[in-house]
């Protein structure tokens, strides 16, 4: 993955800045909240909702463990239409690919149609070492690239910025930007139209990703809002597309069931408003598609985490995660923040920086993200198959390792408990080391003088047997009181 | 290079996959219907991305793009009926068209680059879509527009105006393609 | 029919009062619940903190403890989600049936009644783990609803977590605070003077952050208001 985020410290550093950020927080709980409620909205329109995600995930599944195949069929029939496909191990191969392909076309600029993959592999930074000058067209990447910033949102990667940020930016770094901008969207939005309509009309090489490739017929699919995406495929007279090697589905038809999961699940719409299709060279273009591993191979090894490679980066576990929401995109250090980030990146980047060991744990647990998940990812259950595979701090083992062995016997739980009944006036109100983290805001329950199978016994009750004074007469409301 | 990474990556897959039990699909959702799309309702949807929607008998189409354009002049892509709109001289910033498949559901035009639409480029650098939906060609939903779509031609999925959301999410319509949608659909 | 309670090792030793509640309540109901002196933890927090063969120990020894009867339930949410979904994930044999205190009452004794007294204004959290892991839906708002006395205000945002999440709360101490924070802001909304819901785990973490901001709103387990009745009121 990019080396951009090299070095970042781990999750909840990051965190604990981000929350304090208000402009930040104010930002993200309004995006956040907005796509939440339109992804409802369309998604309660479909009765067959749950059947679409059951028929989404079971052909990913199958198409993950026929990938070979797929992938073999995919090379034949785009080869057969014209396009030449290339191989790509990881993001250093991928790289020097595109470098070679743009290099031979005699060009040193080229457009981009926003893609997740080439982000990942840090293309632009290693085609600017071989002074090729990529340009984002996606509003937010141009946001993003021309504030020398990371994307927060692998839909709206310039999330965190609101539109005085942008304006400032956009007069500040964008040539030709009209001196008395303002900060309406509206008049945003056609500064980026005016910057960059005539470097489509005269860009010879474009640079996409893909949302689909279809094994069947060697088509690929690219869902879009602006029209960039359209501008990119079509007019440039060679199109490069770099594709992770899960994003294939084995058959046209099974476009039917992700044109509904994807829109629907990612801007809440009922359609995106652009969809381009193509099948290898198109319109007299020259096309070559650049198939990348760069760790998927390793992530399909793995039986829990495989799941991940389903993921259509819809990001609407993003849009629905508490945590993401308050820790924003940049506190993950990845091109694929929030939870499927936390599931993703591990994996693909393995678990050797405190960053990447950190983010298993940047969740609650709470589920949001596997119910809204239009392809069933469980991501819940990979994060904890993940914190198991994680190194863990020497304190933290030792802890686990002692309450295990108090959970391992009844008796001495009982023991623990009433040394703790005995000592609960001595408990400090903040604790020390690690669990500060509790008291920093919060009170300590008041620890009860007697546990509650000590009371069972000592009202009579036997082993499994009910106390013999049945427990009337118990003030329950009272219970919490000292 | 690129030869040893093919086999490379082929070797990786084999071994991951190796033992992972087979998944079947089942397409318990609605499929393609076979029946026609409602006219109504393909309207309404194509209305709610802030197009301009007009519902005509086709014996008046001509008429009514007529009274759209208003004497402006339209890029004609090749094949477009003749009888509903003829070149004329002049500059020019929008385009008509025809289509290949409508979507009620999702209010989804889709061209193809067959007769009336021209290479994709036509439809995409003007500022202004006038595009002609006949009845016939109007389907239920997502499952019966990919049943009548022909994978090989070069695709173009348009549901609305170009829009962004991606400043503070409001909606923007216009960045890049063109800024006005406007849909006539001839019905009979 | 055998019924087991399990108290959960958080509610064996912080709340006990939890636990005499759930008795008490069963037993009105004329359900003669029995308590295995050799319960201790489900596992959970070894499971979700990274400690799986910890969790595969306590969860084999969970199944040994209530093999033989017939239903368990547990006044928690988290741990009865816990022993229902991810047991079967580490390859536990034997799993006994395990309810929700809530589930239990209004699936297995059909009651939503229960008898109950409680003049207070009341809102309630759903917990995520109840909610989304065991499903228990509508359950146990409709038992709150037949206390009598009781006046049951919504609470905005009442679907998004708490930010307790077991160590999360320690080893993400500022989103959990910053999670926990917005929660309190919505509970304050409501005017309620009780939070209620059916975990002691996520109230333990809203009731400890109410009670160092002096909110004067008290937390307090579903199965203890369901437990209130005039007399033990006065």
């Amino acid at each position: 993955m990019s080396g951009t985020f090299v070095g970042m410290p781990a999750f909840p550093k990051n965190a604990a800045k981000a929350v304090q950020n208000s402009q930040l927080r104010f930002n993200l709980r309004k995006a956040t909240h907005t796509i939440r409620g339109k992804r409802a909205a369309v998604v309660g329109e479909l009765d067959d909702w749950a059947e679409l995600r059951e028929a989404g995930k079971a052909i990913k599944d199958h198409t993950l463990r026929n990938l070979d195949r797929y992938l073999l069929q995919m090379e034949e029939k785009v080869t057969e239409a014209g396009g030449t496909v290339h191989w790509a191990r990881d993001a250093a191969e991928a790289n020097r690919i595109v470098a070679r392909l743009v290099k031979e076309t005699g060009e040193t600029e080229v457009v981009k149609v926003k893609s997740m993959a080439t982000m990942e592999i840090g293309l632009n930074e290693a085609l600017a070492e071989e002074g090729i000058e990529a340009f984002e067209t996606d509003l937010a990447e141009l946001i993003v690239q021309l504030g020398d910033d990371f994307p927060s949102h692998i839909l709206v990667p310039a999330i965190h910025r609101n539109r005085a940020e942008i304006r400032e930016l956009f007069l500040k770094k964008m040539a030709g930007a009209p001196k008395d901008l303002t900060d309406e969207p509206r008049a945003l939005a056609e500064a980026a139209r005016l910057y960059l309509r005539q470097r489509f009309l005269e860009a010879k090489v474009a640079i996409s990703g893909a949302n689909f490739m279809i094994a069947e017929t060697g088509t690929l699919v690219v869902l879009e809002s602006e029209g960039n995406g359209r501008m990119c495929l079509t007019l440039p007279k060679t199109l490069i597309s770099v594709v992770g090697i899960e994003k294939l589905l084995p058959a046209w038809q099974d476009l039917e069931v992700f044109l509904q999961l994807l829109p629907r699940s990612s801007t809440g719409e009922r359609m995106n408003p652009y969809t381009s299709m193509w099948t290898g060279a198109t319109e007299g273009q020259e096309f070559h598609l650049v198939l990348l591993d760069n760790g998927r191979t390793s992530v399909l090894a793995d039986k829990v985490g495989r799941q991940a490679l389903r993921c259509i980066r819809c990001s609407a576990c993003l849009n629905v995660c508490p945590v993401y929401e308050r820790a924003g995109g940049h506190s993950y250090g990845s091109v694929y923040p929030g939870p499927i980030g936390a599931i993703l990146t591990p994996q693909l980047r393995g678990m050797d920086t405190p960053l990447d060991r950190s983010l298993p744990y940047a969740s609650s647990l709470c589920g949001a993200c596997y119910e809204v998940c239009p392809v069933a990812i469980d991501i819940p259950s990979v994060l904890v198959d993940l914190r198991g595979k994680a190194r863990h701090p020497r304190t933290e083992k030792a802890g686990m390792a002692a309450a295990g062995w108090v959970f391992n016997r009844s008796k001495r739980l009982a023991k623990a408990q009433r040394f703790g009944g005995r000592m609960r006036r001595l408990v400090p109100k903040r604790l020390p080391g690690p669990l500060s983290g509790w008291t920093d805001t919060r009170d300590l329950p008041d620890i009860p003088a007697e546990s509650f199978r000590d009371w069972w016994v000592r009202e009579g009750g036997a082993d499994g047997r009910r106390p013999a004074v049945p427990p009337v007469g118990n003030l329950p409301q009272e219970s919490r009181k000292k | 290079m690129s030869a040893a990474a093919r086999e490379v990556i082929l070797r990786r897959i084999r071994s991951a996959v190796e033992g992972a039990p087979e998944a079947e699909i089942v397409r318990g959702y609605r499929g393609a219907t076979g029946e026609p799309g409602d006219v109504e309702l393909f309207a309404e949807r194509v209305r709610d991305y802030r197009a301009v929607v007009h519902v005509v008998p086709r014996a008046e189409v001509a008429a009514t793009i007529a009274e759209i354009t208003g004497g402006r002049a339209l890029a004609v892509p090749e094949g477009f009926p003749s009888h509903w709109y003829a070149p004329s001289e002049g500059e020019t910033d929008g385009v008509i068209s025809t289509c290949a498949v409508a979507i009620a559901e999702t209010g989804t035009i889709v061209l193809d680059a067959g007769p009336g639409q021209g290479a994709r480029a036509q439809t995409l650098i003007p500022d202004y879509h006038l595009c002609v939906v006949r009845e016939d060609q109007i389907v239920p939903n997502v499952p019966d527009a990919i049943a009548r779509l022909d994978a090989a031609r070069p695709l173009t999925w348009i549901s609305g105006p170009s829009a962004t959301s991606d400043i503070e999410l409001n909606r923007v319509e216009g960045v890049h393609g063109p800024r006005t949608l406007e849909v006539v659909i001839a019905t009979g | 029919m055998r019924v087991a309670l399990f108290i959960t090792c958080v509610n064996d030793t912080l709340f006990p009062g939890t636990g005499k509640a759930a008795v008490g309540l069963l037993r009105r109901l004329g359900v003669d619940v029995e308590f295995p002196l050799a319960q201790t933890c489900c596992g959970q927090m070894h499971l979700n903190t990274g400690y799986r063969d910890e969790a595969v120990k306590l969860a084999n020894r969970f199944t040994e403890t209530f093999a033989g009867y017939d239903a368990v339930v547990a006044p928690s949410g988290s741990c009865a989600a816990m022993v229902r979904e991810q047991y079967p994930h580490l390859d536990i044999e034997d799993i006994p049936k395990v309810y929700d205190l809530s589930e239990f009452l209004v699936d297995v004794l059909k009651v939503t009644d229960v008898g109950a007294y409680f003049p207070h204004k009341v809102t309630y959290h759903p917990t995520c783990h109840s909610l989304r892991g065991l499903k228990v839906g509508d359950r146990p708002t409709d038992l709150l609803k037949m206390v009598r006395g009781l006046e049951l205000v919504p609470l905005p945002g009442a679907e998004e977590c708490c930010g307790f999440g077991g160590t999360f709360a320690v080893k993400n101490r500022d989103v959990s605070a910053a999670m926990c924070a917005d929660k309190i802001g919505n509970v304050m909304k409501t005017g309620a003077e009780v939070l209620c819901a059916a975990d002691n785990s996520c109230l333990l973490h809203i009731g400890g952050t109410l009670r160092r901001q002096k909110s004067g709103v008290r937390v307090l387990h579903l199965a203890e208001i369901l437990a209130s009745t005039e007399e033990s009121a006065e």
